[in-house]
């Protein structure tokens, strides 16, 4: 393949956050690195910088979070953007408002960007396609969930030293998680081999299509070994479709235990994107173990969201001078 | 008196392919033949087009009465004789159901006053097609129905479907069903498979239809009955509709335009590829390609079920299923299976004829003294379908903006022009 290495490339910025599926290595890697002073940044004193001044960031969570939410709207207040805010309590939703005059009417306050959570597959790409402003995923139905999949990979960078060429082992409802789907997407662009464990209600044959490299194990700890990192998904009792599985069946089959880990590499790391429920799908002596990185995942959302916010809503070119570098204001 | 003067006319009925003029006289067709003279006739210049037997659409839902915001009679069959279509079968889910004589009769009269195209409406099988109790089946006969369905809401038990099977023999009226185990495919929006998973949109598995067309052709056998599949979509399906018929029983089919154009993986986050049942695997798209070509499939219909965009123009998960189709069934038929060469002219002029003639026990060729209901096309015309233009009171198709070959021209329906192609119209 012939390269030009005299002319720079250029980056394609992209203008929304829909999923990373869209996203090419090189995005994914700019975001990430991106994401890196912003980490230092939380360590500061005064977290507070001028960079959105001005800007109004509008936070429609049409579907309860807590940790997003709360992760997001702080991003934007450490970078000084105004933030607006729908719950899915709110009055709007349960006048049977529909989604997108919902959205019509937050955009007619000029925000200048808009972070959605909807329990609808394809909510985000649905208002992009009506929208000016950029729109930022923060979790649509069982399709993706960008943001936790860039707070992985910043994690699993930080913990492993590489992104590259890595064994992942994923385990628990499948089908139904976003959070999955969009790390399947982020860490194959690296090279990374899968293997996916949980009941078989929750691991069609066709996950295997998702990515090169994956492969299904129905047995914990055959699918554990060898594995550089562990994620465990939370068991959405809200979300499940089909009928759930005995959780006392779940607990004997597939909760991650210290003895289970042990099959996986020593220096493995263990994921949850939260909230955990302790004694379910993981032994709490490995939550709070030395391999768990879960609490570095919760400060890793703040940057890798503060990062997203400044490049897609200050509208700054790629290589403008990183905000984080400079005093705060 | 009308002079369709120098087509192709084709006669599936007959198998007759030739050059022929075509006098039409009041309602009925008074002589076929080269070189007509007839001083006093208007001339329709057919020549270089194909002159067929009228098109019938088996599978429709005009939305009137109840969802006139939709489509109404008036709407729905402009967009049909646009379509090249002279009758067409509206499906009873209207508001109220179709499930008694009087909502016929007002399907009926409606249609006198306001439609373009025949309108034959299609019956509920039970009352308020909920599955529970026969509707007034007899009754809607008499009326004018001309087959018995619950589209849409299939009948959920076996037991129920061998009384409607038994009733609608001693009447001679053929069931159609919509085949779909819902227990199956609750709250499924899209065919499960790989597109599924990666969109993270809800499967609805093949098993759901074919279980279906497994049950009902038991009950065939069991009953006697003639029945028809509505909207058949996989292999599985078919394979169980040509056992049926290799078994003798009067077991028939028809497939959609769309599915016999677009697949499951030509679905994004877009409520024109939702429909039920949804968009296919590749190779059940394949089986349904061999089934046309080789006389497995019957009919072709269009399933034409126009949203407003209040309802359709939503997200995903949330939105209708159905397309409209009237518009689109010649040009894609000719598109994707003739230009192809998955199968000849007469094919397809057979699977919008004589094939949904046959599903309904009646007869459709163009022969003097028959009713000159004449579909009349071009093979080659050159157009860009725009939905806005569409007839039609709704917009929601997957197709906007496709360009096609070939295209009605002229409809004709108890020999009144309804439709003719303007000269410029958008080539």
């Amino acid at each position: 393949m012939a390269v030009s290495v005299t002319a720079k490339s250029v980056m394609q910025r992209p203008r929304h956050l829909l999923g990373i599926e869209s996203l090419t290595a090189e995005q994914i890697t700019f975001f990430l690195d991106q994401a890196k002073p912003f980490q230092e940044f939380q360590r500061h004193p005064l977290k507070k910088l001028a960079t959105l001044r001005g800007k109004t960031v509008a936070l429609a969570f049409f579907e309860p979070s807590t940790r997003t939410r709360i992760s997001f709207a702080t991003a934007a207040a450490r970078l000084g953007a105004d933030t607006m805010n729908l719950q899915a309590e709110s009055s709007s939703l349960k006048k049977g408002e529909s989604l997108i005059d919902t959205v019509w009417t937050l955009e007619a306050m000029r925000p200048d960007g808009i972070v959605i959570r909807h329990s609808a597959s394809g909510a985000p790409d649905f208002i992009a396609r009506r929208l000016e402003i950029p729109v930022m995923n923060a979790g649509d139905g069982t399709h993706e969930h960008p943001t936790q999949a860039l707070l992985d990979a910043l994690t699993i960078r930080d913990r492993k030293g590489r992104l590259e060429n890595l064994r992942v082992t994923i385990l628990g409802d499948l089908l139904h998680s976003r959070v999955a789907r969009s790390n399947i997407h982020l860490l194959s662009r690296f090279g990374a081999q899968f293997t996916l464990c949980g009941p078989a209600m929750w691991l069609p044959k066709e996950l295997e299509c998702l990515a090169p490299n994956i492969r299904r194990v129905a047995q914990i700890e055959k699918a554990l070994e060898g594995a550089d990192v562990v994620m465990v998904l939370r068991v959405q009792s809200e979300r499940i479709h089909e009928p759930p599985i005995s959780m006392d069946d779940y607990i004997l089959r597939y909760q991650l235990t210290p003895a289970r880990l042990r099959y996986a590499e020593p220096d493995a790391i263990v994921l949850h994107p939260g909230p955990i429920i302790r004694g379910l799908e993981i032994d709490p002596a490995v939550a709070d173990g030395p391999q768990s990185c879960i609490l570095e995942q919760v400060t890793n959302g703040l940057a890798v969201r503060m990062a997203l916010l400044f490049h897609l809503v200050s509208g700054a070119p790629p290589d403008a001078p990183h905000p984080a570098k400079e005093t705060p204001a | 008196m009308i002079l369709v003067k120098g087509g192709r006319v084709m006669n599936p009925a007959s198998g007759t392919d030739a050059l022929a003029d075509v006098l039409i006289d009041g309602e009925r067709i008074a002589k076929i033949g080269a070189g007509i003279a007839a001083p006093d006739a208007e001339i329709l210049n057919a020549a270089g087009l194909i002159v067929a037997p009228g098109f019938i659409d088996l599978h429709c839902h005009l939305r009137e009465p109840g969802q006139e915001i939709s489509e109404t009679i008036e709407t729905g069959t402009r967009a049909a004789a646009c379509g090249g279509f002279t009758a067409v079968c509206c499906m009873p889910n209207t508001q109220p159901v179709n499930d008694n004589a009087a909502v016929t009769r007002s399907i009926v009269e409606r249609a006198v006053a306001s439609s373009s195209v025949r309108v034959w409406p299609i019956g509920a099988a039970s009352i308020g097609s909920k599955g529970e109790a026969l509707a007034e089946i007899a009754g809607m006969q008499d009326a004018g129905i001309v087959a018995v369905s619950d589209d849409g809401r299939p009948i959920a038990t076996a037991k129920l479907m061998r009384q409607v099977m038994e009733y609608c023999d001693s009447l001679g009226l053929p069931v159609i069903d919509h085949c779909e185990d819902t227990s199956l495919a609750a709250g499924g929006v899209m065919r499960e498979g790989p597109r599924s998973i990666r969109l993270g949109l809800k499967g609805i598995p093949a098993a759901s239809e074919s279980i279906c067309v497994g049950r009902d052709v038991e009950l065939a056998a069991l009953t006697g009955a003639r029945l028809h599949i509505a909207h058949l979509s996989t292999r599985a399906s078919l394979d169980h509709v040509r056992a049926a018929r290799a078994n003798g029983l009067a077991v028939t089919c028809e497939v959609t335009p769309h599915h016999f154009t677009l697949i499951d993986e030509d679905v994004v986050y877009d409520t024109n590829f939702k429909m039920n049942p949804p968009l296919a695997s590749r190779d059940d798209r394949e089986a349904l390609l061999e089934g046309i070509a080789d006389g497995g499939v019957d009919a072709i219909a269009t399933d034409h079920a126009p949203h407003h965009p209040a309802s359709k123009d939503v997200e995903f998960d949330s939105a209708p299923f159905g397309i409209t189709g009237f518009d689109t069934a010649l040009a894609l038929g000719l598109s994707e299976l003739v230009h192809t060469k998955h199968i000849s002219l007469m094919r397809l002029v057979e699977l919008f004829t004589t094939g949904p003639a046959r599903v309904l026990g009646i007869e459709r060729k163009l022969a003097v003294g028959a009713p000159a209901d004449i579909t009349i096309f071009s093979t080659e015309a050159k157009w860009t379908f725009r939905a806005a233009e569409s007839a039609s009171r709704s917009r929601n198709t997957p197709f906007d903006g496709r360009e096609f070959r070939g295209a009605p021209m002229a409809t004709i329906v108890g020999g009144r022009v309804v439709f003719r192609r303007a000269a410029s119209a958008n080539a």
